[in-house]
């Protein structure tokens, strides 16, 4: 039972980790965040239906159109729910991209449909390991959550466009005057954002069903995730996302599913309340 | 504020009877996970209301069919059954196949004095609700029998002894979880193990292990279409395949779509079902549908069934309900019910189906267990 809980959580656990990081990644640049990402990752699985099953494309090309799609729509969120409030120093952003969101989820409503729709599986097959049964797309959910968040550690650290990108981070002003364009950083940074949630939703997909509501919860507890990881740490939200799915599996595997919410939240507030900065995150330096 | 609403259903009553239609409304999930449930009994009560006013309505009116969106919301049936009661002023009011929403309904309508009748959510408290005047009725399954006939199939089919629940976590599951438990209790049995989970769970291996690990030899389910799917496909991923005994949560739409290649594993109960030699009532309202929908080509395509069987059924008997009533004063259409003698139906031949006491008129000798076969329920072991 053990082993079972930790694989399924490890599952759940990184597809948090992956929204998390597209807070992470549009914080760190900017200190803002899309706070409708669930319905980023919603998203990402109706595209890949629409291309997938509706108009019949093999799975490549569609699930690579949806998550262009995708990040076209963090563009969107940039440009329309945040640049503008942003500029003006608002905080009208945290409330604009809430309403995107809803916009969105209701949009997929009225076109896509009410119905939840089932998904292909991405994979078909499974293997026994220690006497537990486990299908390829279990184990394909961690290794593709956790392979995008090196992957996005590699971009920061060895390109010059992730270089760029850590610029901005850490002096906006000064990449300003060596030349980068930071509004563009900004802007890509809330495109790989929400191509990250499509990822996710793409790979939910066929555990959960596709509907208009599917992110909601998910971009709700990714964003606590985000919190408890410490917004400043990559691998910190990446790893929170997995003690948190890891936990959420654990409580509900010995103790009951009446358990799950009320414990793993409270772990939540306790983790904050010792560690007011997150798990992994570092307190903001103030100069005076 | 109760004399208040009594007033205003009072006006209402006289309102309704200075209609040209005899208004009935129907608050039921028309959008979301079950919107195929609720178009189908949406097409029962046409069917029936079409039959009817084809014979000149009742009390010289012919019936007009109000429906509202309820999103399977309990807050958005509430603000729904007030538009229904206060403004359309129908004479009577159907709900749909969501308990929640039904008990949100239920002590409106026993304040206002105006019917309500059940279809499809089978909510024991829905019915036996406690009050002293008690306007909800019900032609459909209630889950406190159909609990002991889960538990009676479970033993007679798959020879099951260590069964485990397996319910999603909503007054549904609440009183399916009370059911079970009582019908276990009374041969002297316990369940291997009681677990929940929401709705929107993605993953519910957690549970299903707990239970497998408890030595669990048969699941009950108890959830809509697709928590349900969600319970089949974490089986799936485990490789545990236990039998299902079902309440009817799969039969409200996509099912087989939603819970993949294992979904005939799924066995739930119905009222009724178009497959196989069917009465004559059966017969007309077959017909009916295929004259009406051109999607219905045969008894597959009235998909679910139940709703559609439970839903004729229910509009026939309110119609002789008004006419014993002669009038659409809301306490008169109750006592009404209580005069219903012998109806031919779609479900079984009903003979005084309502009394103070019984407000449900179908029982655990009306129900049929079925699959799903591709996107068609057909009884268990029938081929398509």
């Amino acid at each position: 039972m053990l082993a079972s809980a930790i694989l399924t959580g490890l599952g759940l656990g990184s597809m948090y980790g992956l929204l998390a990081l597209g807070f992470y990644i549009t914080y760190a640049v900017s200190s803002t965040v899309n706070f409708a990402q669930g319905s980023s990752m919603m998203l990402g699985a109706v595209f890949a239906y629409a291309f997938a099953v509706k108009l019949g494309w093999p799975l490549l090309p569609a699930m690579a159109l949806a998550l262009a799609l995708c990040a076209a729509y963090g563009v969107l969120v940039e440009l329309v729910a945040v640049r503008p409030f942003a500029r003006r120093g608002s905080n009208a952003w945290l409330m604009a991209t809430v309403a995107l969101g809803i916009v969105a989820d209701n949009t997929v409503l009225f076109t896509f449909g009410k119905e939840p729709r089932g998904f292909p599986m991405l994979t078909s097959g499974s293997l026994q390991l220690a006497g537990i049964n486990l299908s390829y797309l279990q184990l394909a959910i961690p290794a593709v959550g956790l392979s995008l968040a090196a992957a996005l550690h590699v971009f920061s650290k060895r390109f010059i466009y992730g270089k760029a990108l850590q610029a901005v981070v850490q002096n906006p002003d000064a990449a300003r005057l060596m030349g980068i364009n930071v509004p563009l950083v900004i802007c890509a940074a809330y495109a790989a954002s929400t191509l990250l949630a499509g990822v996710a939703g793409i790979m939910i997909a066929p555990l959960a069903n596709v509907h208009s509501d599917m992110g909601t919860l998910f971009g709700l507890k990714a964003f606590a995730v985000a919190i408890l990881g410490g917004l400043t740490s990559a691998w910190g939200v990446m790893l929170a996302g997995l003690l948190f799915g890891v936990a959420e599996a654990l409580i509900t595997s010995f103790l009951g599913s009446a358990y799950t919410q009320i414990l793993s939240f409270t772990l939540v507030i306790v983790a904050l309340a010792l560690m007011p900065n997150g798990l992994f995150g570092r307190a903001a330096v103030k100069k005076v | 504020m109760k004399s208040l609403l009594f007033v205003a259903a009072l006006a209402a009553s006289f309102a309704a009877w200075g209609q040209d239609t005899i208004k009935i409304g129907l608050i039921t999930a028309l959008s979301g996970q079950s919107a195929r449930a609720g178009e189908a009994i949406t097409r029962g009560m046409v069917i029936a209301i079409d039959e009817l006013n084809a014979r000149g309505g009742v009390l010289g009116k012919k019936f007009e069919l109000v429906r509202r969106d309820d999103e399977a919301t309990p807050a958005k049936g509430v603000i729904a059954a007030r538009e229904l009661l206060f403004k359309e002023k129908v004479a009577v009011l159907f709900g749909g196949l969501d308990t929640p929403v039904s008990l949100a309904i239920v002590p409106i309508i026993n304040e206002s004095k105006i019917p309500f009748m059940g279809p499809w959510a089978a909510g024991t408290p829905i019915t036996k609700n406690g009050s002293k005047d008690n306007y909800a009725f019900r032609v459909s399954s209630v889950d406190e029998i159909v609990d002991k006939a889960m538990l009676q199939y479970s033993q007679n089919t798959f020879k099951a002894k260590n069964c485990g629940m397996i319910l999603v976590n909503n007054p549904w599951g609440e009183s399916n979880e009370k059911g079970l438990t009582a019908a276990l209790n009374a041969k002297g049995m316990k369940a291997a193990g009681i677990e929940k989970f929401e709705g929107n769970d993605v993953d519910v291996v957690p549970q299903l292990t707990r239970l497998k690990n408890a030595g669990a030899d048969c699941l009950f389910l108890v959830g809509n279409v697709g928590p349900s799917a969600q319970v089949v496909k974490s089986l799936d991923r485990m490789g545990w395949k236990p039998p299902i005994v079902s309440h009817w949560g799969p039969a409200g739409g996509r099912f087989t779509e939603l819970a993949g290649p294992s979904a005939p594993s799924v066995h739930f109960v119905q009222t009724y079902s178009f497959f196989g030699k069917l009465s004559p009532v059966g017969d007309k309202v077959l017909k009916a549908l295929m004259a009406k929908y051109p999607d219905i080509k045969g008894p597959g395509d009235v998909t679910p069934a139940v709703g559609v069987a439970n839903a004729y059924d229910a509009m026939m008997l309110t119609a002789l309900a008004i006419q014993a009533a002669g009038k659409l004063d809301g306490p008169a259409v109750r006592d009404g019910y209580y005069k219903i003698g012998k109806y031919e139906g779609l479900i079984k031949t009903y003979n005084k189906p309502f009394t103070p006491q019984v407000h449900d008129a179908v029982n655990e000798n009306d129900y049929v267990w079925t699959q799903f076969i591709d996107n068609q329920i057909l009884p268990v072991g029938m081929k398509k």
